[in-house]
């Protein structure tokens, strides 16, 4: 039993203090192209990251290794080997006490898997998509995966946690024969259950449709209704950079302008914008799961602390930013643990559809792609648009447009948005490998800066 | 003496694992069979203004077992090394070809390929995890002071090493392992006082040992000896005038470029289709092979897996391919692609270029770029030369931002430094600096490529390609070049709004 070994590990560990984590992880996934299924696949793997502390005059000096682990043994090298480095390690930056442990009712229970036959009701479905795009002479493409890992998380403070990881996406991108004509849809799920493939392949396939009529525009500042994921997309990379500490030393843009200070308290949207993450509505886990320090925003120490909902933006107003407990402690902030989940809420009860209907002319994206900082302290952003601009024209979608480069902050955008959707379950589309579960409205921006043409569909 | 494999790693029952692997597959018909099985030790250090923020060291072990059965891929990996798990992993990749099976529309089948059995390991001589944690993080602290200077607020220092071994069979025969070694020593400085302005080192990652942190291949010590001076500079520049300027690209700017808009442009998977919902598709599409016009005549691009050094390099790829040099772009025309078993078959290409790769046992092996680099001139053309051929221009050194779009087409990319050319010499620094272009448009610019003396071993530990995703180290060449009439942009002015 892994929680056994768990226990025989910390008992083996020579330095002051230790924590143990150990993850089971199963995945399975299956991707396709141009109408065939090309890569499928199922993989487990169990590992452990250890980090034992030596303590002088109360500093921490952390060793942090991680490893695989198949048996007992395994671990109990792993945490040789880790109080090992601890006794060779300088003080830790990020040094803090060990959290006051929890004992979850939980933690002796085995882990949970997954396999590929999680797809079973989902692959017919997409088997049906695939030869209704064969028979309509279009084309598919996209991917399903499904992760679930148990961890479990022991502290020589006493901490015994566990918690199980569950989630998975699919995409779905449907194109013209021609490969100009591109359409994208996306959906985050836990287990699969809520996917409904049949569903997904009549939207990517409406939006398809859209791409009919061709047009071309030149580049320039445009009304632009970015949709959840694109909103997602920019608010994650945001969030990405929020740290505190960081904003304190003036190397964010959250950074204020007298020196050690920062922009809590600074309306950054004229909309009533929440932002907020954590466990509740969207999946996360409770604690503090860091198998290694973050510089700034999550530190190895923390591990086992509470992860709790936290508000990032108020009303419009940035409210706190992520600090670790010990940049906390030397800031004199509160902890605030950012967790993998982000939520952005207006409180607006309008639909997309709606905002659609009321554009005299503008552009409705589909999603944002390769986004990449130019400039840390305003948080400009270059990228690209893709898999569908469309054109509206007096409340509807008259074609699809030509890809545009962007340079935008999101930050800016937060200040010039003018209006906002009901926020939306979405998929993200560039950071979907690393963040799954966000919920997000559809932003209308006057201006969007479209700073060139992209010839790529 | 070399450091060779490690034995902790040779010891495993690699050919029993393989053999009861590869049996059940045959067994249960697979036509095809391979088994890899991987130990990646991954160990990073981080540390700002001296002090330590972050030290982790990962190992991952594993296999992983790929089958075609019946004409459909099925994979299966874990991390059981018992002779039972490998063949309950053959089972499970086996079931997972009956599950493709209705959802393919071909049958899959391989580019041949001799057999191959045999040993190589990356050129390095000291292996950095031989290096205590005390003795790397002391040359960080030494490197940290080194760049700490007047108008330096914030140093960081950081240190990713990795140590990667590869065990390799299939049911044809081939058997080989291989160990592969790199690491890459980074700092940067920083100034907050006003605006946030930031100066890094432009050194690659690069396959070597721990040798290089100590400056065996690249002068650490004095290139960070002037980020505070270069920082300063940067702090004091104006602001660029947008619009065309002719560029003086060095190496270390121009690597990036190279990877973006040439070698993932010609990797045939994006061509044919089947990155196009994620990492994209290219322009340079398959029935224009050979005719494309991709650059100017001074442009010739070879993929390699051989270059010594070279983050890409080995002895075999990831499909028992024997590692080759070939040409992409030839005097400007786009001639070659790079090629897996399956789609070189496919597409009548003969022999796979040996570019297939999988970031751990856990992964399938993809279609993954080589060593990608731009040839030099044959004769000793210097920066100098090339700056002497510009009456207004920039200067463009190290890099930084970089975007491109899902066909390779239009790119935006910043950099560490930004010199103004007037009159065929090197003036101060500007700043707010973007250059802007289409990929043909740009090579197609390219006038003049430095010579030997001008070329670098660039490259990246963190290529990312694939669902699920996957990470590759790769390297690039190249020379200096003179590019004529690139759009450049003030990044300033492309976040103003009114």
């Amino acid at each position: 039993m892994i929680t056994d070994w768990i226990e025989a590990g910390l008992a083996a560990a020579t330095s002051d203090e230790c924590i143990v984590i150990v993850r089971d992880a199963g995945e399975a996934n299956l991707r396709w192209a141009i109408n065939s299924l090309t890569t499928n696949g199922q993989m487990h793997h169990r590992s452990a990251t250890v980090v034992a502390i030596r303590r002088t005059e109360g500093v921490g000096h952390a060793g942090v290794l991680s490893g695989p682990v198949a048996e007992e043994g395994d671990l109990v090298a792993l945490v040789a080997h880790a109080c090992a480095a601890a006794a060779d390690a300088p003080a830790s930056d990020d040094s803090a006490p060990l959290p006051d442990p929890v004992v979850d009712a939980d933690y002796t229970d085995e882990a949970v898997g997954t396999s590929i036959d999680v797809f079973s009701t989902f692959a017919n479905g997409l088997g049906r998509a695939l030869a209704a795009s064969r028979d309509a002479g279009t084309e598919m493409f996209g991917y399903a995966e499904h992760h679930v890992s148990t961890v479990w998380l022991a502290t020589s403070a006493g901490a015994r946690r566990r918690t199980v990881e569950r989630s998975g996406k699919v995409e779905l991108n449907a194109k013209h024969a021609d490969r100009i004509g591109s359409a994208w849809v996306g959906q985050a799920t836990t287990d699969f259950a809520d996917v409904d493939a049949d569903a997904l392949a009549a939207e990517v396939t409406r939006r398809l449709g859209w791409c009919e009529n061709r047009i071309e525009l030149p580049a320039g500042r445009y009304e632009t209704i970015l949709p959840p994921s694109a909103v997602a997309d920019l608010m994650i990379l945001t969030y990405w950079t929020a740290s505190g500490r960081d904003a304190e030393q003036g190397r964010t843009v959250f950074a204020g302008k007298e020196p050690g200070t920062t922009r809590v308290g600074e309306i950054l949207s004229p909309l009533p914008m929440t932002l907020s993450s954590g466990p509740g509505a969207l999946p996360a886990a409770p604690f503090a799961i860091v198998e290694g320090s973050a510089p700034g925003l999550t530190s190895v120490y923390d591990n086992g602390a509470p992860a709790e909902t936290l508000h990032w933006m108020r009303d419009g107003m940035l409210a706190r930013l992520p600090y670790t407990r010990a940049a906390a402690a030397a800031s004199g902030q509160e902890y605030a643990f950012p967790s993998d989940n982000l939520t952005l809420d207006v409180g607006s009860s309008v639909t997309l559809d709606e905002m659609i209907r009321s554009t005299t002319r503008g552009l409705l994206l589909t999603c944002l792609w390769y986004i990449r900082e130019v400039d840390i302290s305003s948080l400009l952003v270059t990228g690209l648009t893709r898999d569908g601009v469309y054109l509206i024209e007096n409340g509807e979608i008259v074609g699809m447009v030509n890809n545009f480069r962007f340079n935008e902050s999101p930050i800016d955008l937060l200040r010039r948005a003018v209006e906002a959707s009901v926020a939306e379950a979405t998929l993200c589309r560039e950071w979907n490998d690393w963040f799954t579960f966000t919920t997000m409205p559809a932003l209308r921006v006057p201006d969007f800066n479209m700073s060139t043409v992209s010839q790529a569909y | 003496m070399p450091p060779g494999l490690d034995p902790r790693f040779t010891a495993l029952p690699l050919d029993a694992l393989a053999e009861a692997a590869l049996r059940r597959s045959k067994d249960l018909g697979a036509t095809h069979a391979e088994v890899r099985i991987e130990r990646i030790r991954a160990g990073a250090h981080r540390l700002r203004d001296e002090a330590l923020e972050s030290s982790t060291d990962a190992t991952d072990l594993g296999i992983g077992v790929r089958v075609i059965h019946e004409g459909s891929w099925g994979f299966a990996a874990g991390i059981t090394l018992t002779s039972e798990g490998a063949a309950a992993l053959a089972d499970q990749a086996v079931e997972a070809a009956k599950i493709s099976r209705p959802l393919t529309s071909r049958p899959v089948e391989l580019a041949a390929e001799p057999v191959h059995v045999g040993e190589w390991v990356s050129p390095f001589r000291i292996d950095p995890f031989d290096v205590s944690d005390a003795e790397r993080i002391a040359r960080l602290v030494e490197l940290s002071r080194l760049a700490a200077g007047p108008g330096v607020d914030h140093v960081t220092a950081n240190l990713d090493m990795i140590d990667e071994h590869k065990f390799y069979a299939d049911l044809a025969g081939s058997r080989t392992l291989q160990r592969r070694v790199r690491v890459h020593p980074l700092l940067e400085v920083m100034a907050t006082s006003d605006r946030y302005h930031s100066m890094r080192t432009t050194n690659p990652p690069a396959g070597r040992g721990w040798e290089y942190v100590l400056g065996e291949g690249w002068d650490l010590d004095a290139e960070v000896a002037q980020l505070p001076t270069w920082l300063a500079e940067q702090v004091a520049a104006p602001s660029i005038e947008p619009g065309r300027y002719d560029l003086v690209i060095e190496p270390t700017n121009l690597w990036l470029t190279i990877h973006e808009s040439v070698a993932h442009a010609t990797e045939l998977d994006r061509a044919l289709g089947y990155e196009a919902a994620y990492a994209g598709t290219s322009f340079a599409k398959r029935e224009t092979l050979g005719s494309l016009q991709y650059g100017s005549a001074a442009m010739t691009v070879t993929g390699d897996r051989v270059t010594e050094h070279g983050l890409a390099s080995c002895g075999w790829d990831d499909e028992g391919v024997e590692a080759q040099t070939f040409d992409i772009v030839r005097d400007g025309i786009h001639v070659g692609y790079q090629l897996n078993r399956q789609m070189a078959y496919e597409q009548g290409l003969g022999r796979s270029n040996g570019c297939a790769f999988a970031d751990s046992s856990g992964h399938i092996p993809l279609q993954r770029m080589p060593n990608v680099s731009l040839k030099p001139a044959d004769t000793d053309i210097t920066v100098p030369d090339l700056v002497a051929r510009v009456e207004h221009g920039l200067y463009v050194v190290g890099d930084k931002s970089w975007s491109i779009d899902m066909q390779r087409y239009n790119f935006q990319f910043t950099g560490q430094r930004f010199y103004a050319i007037e009159n065929g010499e090197i003036a101060g620094q500007v700043a707010d600096v973007a250059y802007q272009a289409t990929t043909t448009d740009f090579w197609g610019s390219m006038e003049a490529v430095g010579g030997p003396s001008t070329y670098k071993l660039m490259g990246a530990l963190d290529c990312g390609k694939g669902q699920p995703g996957q990470s590759a180290p790769v390297s690039h060449g190249t020379p200096a070049a003179l590019f004529r009439s690139v759009n450049v942009l003030n990044t300033e002015a492309e976040g103003a709004h009114a």
